[in-house]
Parts: C-alpha cells; structure tokens; sequence
C-alpha cells in the first residue's frame, strides 16, 4: 500500500439498477480479488469498498447512506482518493469455483471470476436477491464464461427461493472443490454450514463496521457466532475480508 | 543449540513472561481480541482506555499511514465503564488460563471523574490500571491534557490511587511538555506505581490534492517508527527522574526497537503499531528478534538490559 491517500479521477458512472452505479476510475490498482480500499471524499467521510475491478480501478456503489449518495453525484473528472489496497484476498487454488454473490456482494466476485476463468477453472456463479431488479453482474459473469444460476426470493427472475438453494445443488452434484462467497452475514453463516456438510473449501468475504481499516481500532470483528471455524478476534480489515478456511 | 535467555519480568507484581506488552487503544476492544493477542505472544496486554459513559468517537477517517508512521484520531472509542467492567472480567478469566495480565485504561475529563472510573474498573480486578492522561485526540470535549501540567497530572494520580488503593496504577503521560521527568517525579510522588511513556505525539497529515488535512479531527496522534527517538529520549529522562518501572511505549517495530526501549530505562515495552507493519504474529516475531539479540550479545536476562544506555 502506498503512503496516505491516492488520488483518482472519475472516468465514468455506468447505472446497474435505481440504486447502483458502477464506477471507473483513470488508473489501475494492483490488487487481489477480494481486496478493499478505504474511500474518501474529502468533507464528507471514508466508507470501505471491495475492489470490483482491478484494470481499471473499478467500484460497484449502492445509495444505502449519504457517503454512496455523495459518491453517486461524482462527475466524470471529480477527484475521488482511496487508502488501499487493504486486506486479503481470494487465493487463486480452485479448480472447480463456485461462487456464490448475496446482492451486492456480486462486486468483487466478478474480479475473482475474471481471473480463476483466465486460468482455465470452472467456474459456477449462484447470485441471489430479494427481486430481479437487486440482481448484479449476472451478464458479465456469463461473458467470462461461468455458468450463472440465479435465485430470487420474489420468483421475479431465476428459481424462487434462497441462493443456498442453488448452492446446495450445485454442491450435491459433487464437482465444486472451492466454494467463494461475498453477501450478507446471515448468508455466510449458512453457506459455511452447507460447505461443512459437503465437505468442500471456503473463502468467505465478511464485513463488519470498519473504521480505521488497518487493523488496530478492534472494530471489525466478525464474531465466532457467525462461523465458529473463525479464530477469536478474527478482524475483517486485517485477517480479512476473505476467511479462507482449508479444513472443511 | 537452544536460547540461554531469560525473557521474563516482574511489574508491580505482576509475574510477565515477556516484557512486552500490548498498547492501549490497539485491538483492546473485546474479550476474543485480548485473548488472540495474549495468544499471539504478548507478556500483558492493555485493554483500550474507556471512560465514565460511551463515546462512539472521532467520523472516519480515523488513521493513516504517512510514510515514517501512523497518524490516529479516534477519538477514545468505548462502551463506559460499566460495560467495560463486564468485559474485562470475561476478559480476565480467559487470560488468567493463559498466565497473561490483563491491564484496564482509563480516562475522564476531571479528576473526581478520573477516581469514578476508576473504583468502577476496580471491580474488575484488572493487574494494573493505566490511567491516561495523555490523549491528543479529545481536546474539544476535555481540553488541554492533564498530562501536561505537574500539578493537574499530580491531582489525578492521587484521585486515582486513593479510589483504587492496593491496586498498582501507571500512569500514561504525553511526549510533548517541556520536562517530563518533571511531570514523572510529580505523578511518583503522588502515588504512581509506574509509568507508560509515551503516548502519541500530536501531529496533522494534510493532503494536498484534497487541500484538507486527512483526518477529521483535522489532527492526530503519531505512531510507529517516527515516534521511536521521540520515545527514547522521554523514557530516558524519566528513568533518571523517578525510581518506578516504566512501560515503554512508542515506535517499537523489532526486537531490537525493544532492546532499545529497555536500554533507555523500560521495564516493559509498550506495542502496538507494530501490528500494521509487521503483521499478526508481531508479537512472536519480535520476541524471538530479542531472544537472538541477548544470545548474540551475552545477555542472560532483561533486567541486564534496563537503563543500560543511561546508567
């Protein structure tokens, strides 16, 4: 990570759904997937963000508060500055991927995705949303090549029902060594009890409410409750975001 | 052929199998962080400073890294008191398995305050309160720290001491007064059982692009190595100043950082940045770094290396 904050300029704002933009910035980043920056507007507050892509810099905002919202009036060529790459990421070891996007967090899924199908792996996606209109970046996984399965609470696109459901399925026909997932907790939890039961490997991305995000404030921590294979004092700014856990 | 180094010490009582010991205000928030540092290697561990009610502190951001440190300002951060008892008693049992002390920290805005808080963490049995006089970051909502004055720093210690009795007590104090064995001697004399220098040193970031300084307090305290001179020299002059073990705190990355700290007058060395820079296993990483150090160089044991460069 360099020093301070680096300094970006909005390239352009590109609308997913009512609430959404993705962002591309005028430079790469050098990050794993899965990693995050710390991004500042000056005046208006530093939220975390997954990295939703790398070449160029990339973010995927949801107006869920008035940092995103700020975020949202960016004007191509408004400066924007980032703390980052913070964290661990996905670790590239997959040979058949499934991954699993709660909502939003399809975002840094996708750059994973890019590079796990660069290398030849098979990648399936499960994303899943309350209604189509929440649903993310399904075209653009299917572009890269996975086989996208889609779940929505709704029925107003793909199966109706919990993502787990598609999960637990794709989990039973038996080929999937590495189940990666980013979304809400409630989701992570469960999907660390299927990969148990189906005894594959797990990178989950957790969030929890960072402030300094470099590890020392102690605010990050995702507690055991929620996956008891996590050590005590697992922080998601620090050990995290990506909970890799090698012993199913 | 195996280490011939002995590592442990004795502060205010407290049997430590290391001298080195995590800084207040660093992952010191929950039960699980304490226990995982302890694990981690620590020889005690500092519970993050909480104060008479809950302080949500400082709007993001909080801490940067600038190039030869950290700059914080988060603003004291903690549930109150009350609640902070619950967790350093879960906190203690845990650490007690471990054979690691578990130290509280506290802070208030007057000293009748400063003696509340205190006699309220009492409850928890904690193996020393560090009473922080020191903070740079809370201005606004307590004014000009208590550290900085001889007689104000003096009036809290005894407030302090006479609410806890038996209880050993260290005071924190700041890098920035004129005379710190000054302020020292004046806190011992007023019952301090040690003292942990230091704190951070006020200091600003400001990014030019953005034409603002970084943080939102606007300023910040400075961690990691740009603190280290600053660090030595205090404890130096307090280890001159007054006959207490000092906890010595600031900029300490390696293990010779550590010995450097123990050779300027600390007893036990204060750690906390370090996790930034080196990672989780900072710990055991300085610890073995010491351990090779005193082989190298004929030490047996740390009490060989106190005040060693000041004596």
């Amino acid at each position: 990570m360099r020093e301070g904050f680096a300094t970006y300029q909005l390239v352009s704002s590109k609308r997913l759904n009512d609430t959404t933009l993705w962002m591309t910035f005028d430079g790469d980043i050098e990050a794993q997937a899965g990693q995050f920056v710390m991004a500042w507007l000056p005046g208006v507050g530093e939220k975390p963000f997954s990295i939703a892509g790398m070449m160029p810099f990339s973010l995927m905002v949801v107006d869920v508060g008035p940092f995103s919202h700020a975020m949202h009036q960016l004007q191509p060529g408004d400066k924007f500055w980032i703390k980052g790459p913070l964290g661990h990421g996905f670790r590239e070891s997959a040979d058949n991927l499934l991954l699993v996007g709660g909502g939003y967090g399809a975002a840094p899924l996708l750059a994973f995705a890019r590079t796990a199908r660069e290398k030849g792996v098979k990648v399936i996606t499960c994303l899943g949303a309350r209604t189509a209109e929440g649903l993310l970046l399904d075209e653009d996984f299917a572009e890269l090549g996975c086989e996208v399965r889609l779940m929505t609470e709704d029925g107003s696109a793909g199966q109706k029902g919990l993502v787990t459901l598609a999960v637990e399925e794709a989990l039973k026909e038996g080929e999937v060594d590495t189940l990666a997932a980013c979304g809400p907790t409630g989701m992570l939890s469960a999907l660390a009890g299927l990969a148990r039961r189906y005894d594959v490997l797990t990178q989950l991305s957790w969030e929890a409410q960072m402030r300094c995000g470099m590890g020392l404030c102690g605010s990050c921590e995702v507690p055991r409750s929620l996956d008891p294979a996590l050590p005590p004092g697992w922080l998601a700014c620090f050990d995290g975001p990506v909970f890799i856990n090698d012993k199913p | 052929m195996g280490s011939q180094a002995e590592l442990s010490i004795e502060l205010c009582g407290n049997a430590m199998k290391n001298p080195l010991v995590l800084a207040s205000g660093v992952m010191g928030t929950s039960e699980s962080l304490l226990k995982r540092v302890a694990l981690g290697g620590a020889g005690a561990v500092t519970a993050k400073s909480c104060g008479p009610v809950e302080r949500t502190g400082h709007p993001n951001p909080v801490m940067v890294d600038w190039g030869h440190g950290l700059l914080n300002a988060i603003g004291l951060t903690n549930p109150g008191a009350e609640e902070e008892v619950t967790l350093l008693k879960a906190a203690r049992e845990e650490l007690v398995l471990l054979g690691v002390p578990l130290f509280a920290s506290i802070f208030a805005g007057t000293e009748e305050e400063f003696a509340r808080v205190a006699e309220i963490i009492a409850r928890a049995k904690p193996a020393l309160i560090e009473v922080n006089i020191s903070c740079p970051n809370v201005r606004d909502d307590f004014g000009t720290p208590f550290a900085a004055d001889p007689e104000t720093a003096s009036a809290v210690t005894r407030a302090v001491k006479s609410a806890v009795g038996d209880l050993p007590i260290a005071v924190k104090l700041a890098p920035n007064v004129p005379d710190i064995g000054r302020i020292a001697a004046a806190v011992v004399n007023a019952g301090a059982d040690a003292i942990t220098a230091i704190n951070t040193m006020p200091g600003m970031v400001i990014d030019p692009e953005a034409a603002q300084p970084v943080l939102s307090n606007r300023t910040g305290g400075i961690s990691g190595p740009a603190l280290k001179p600053i660090a030595l020299r205090c404890v130096a002059e307090i280890a001159i100043s007054v006959d207490v073990p000092i906890i010595g705190t600031g900029g300490v990355l390696t293990g010779r950082d550590a010995i450097e700290m123990l050779m300027a007058g600390a007893t036990a060395v204060g750690v906390g940045s370090a996790f930034w820079y080196r990672g989780a296993d900072a710990l055991t990483m300085i610890v073995e770094e010491m351990r090779n150090f005193m082989d190298k160089n004929g030490y047996d044991s740390i009490g060989e290396l106190i005040g060693k460069a000041v004596r």
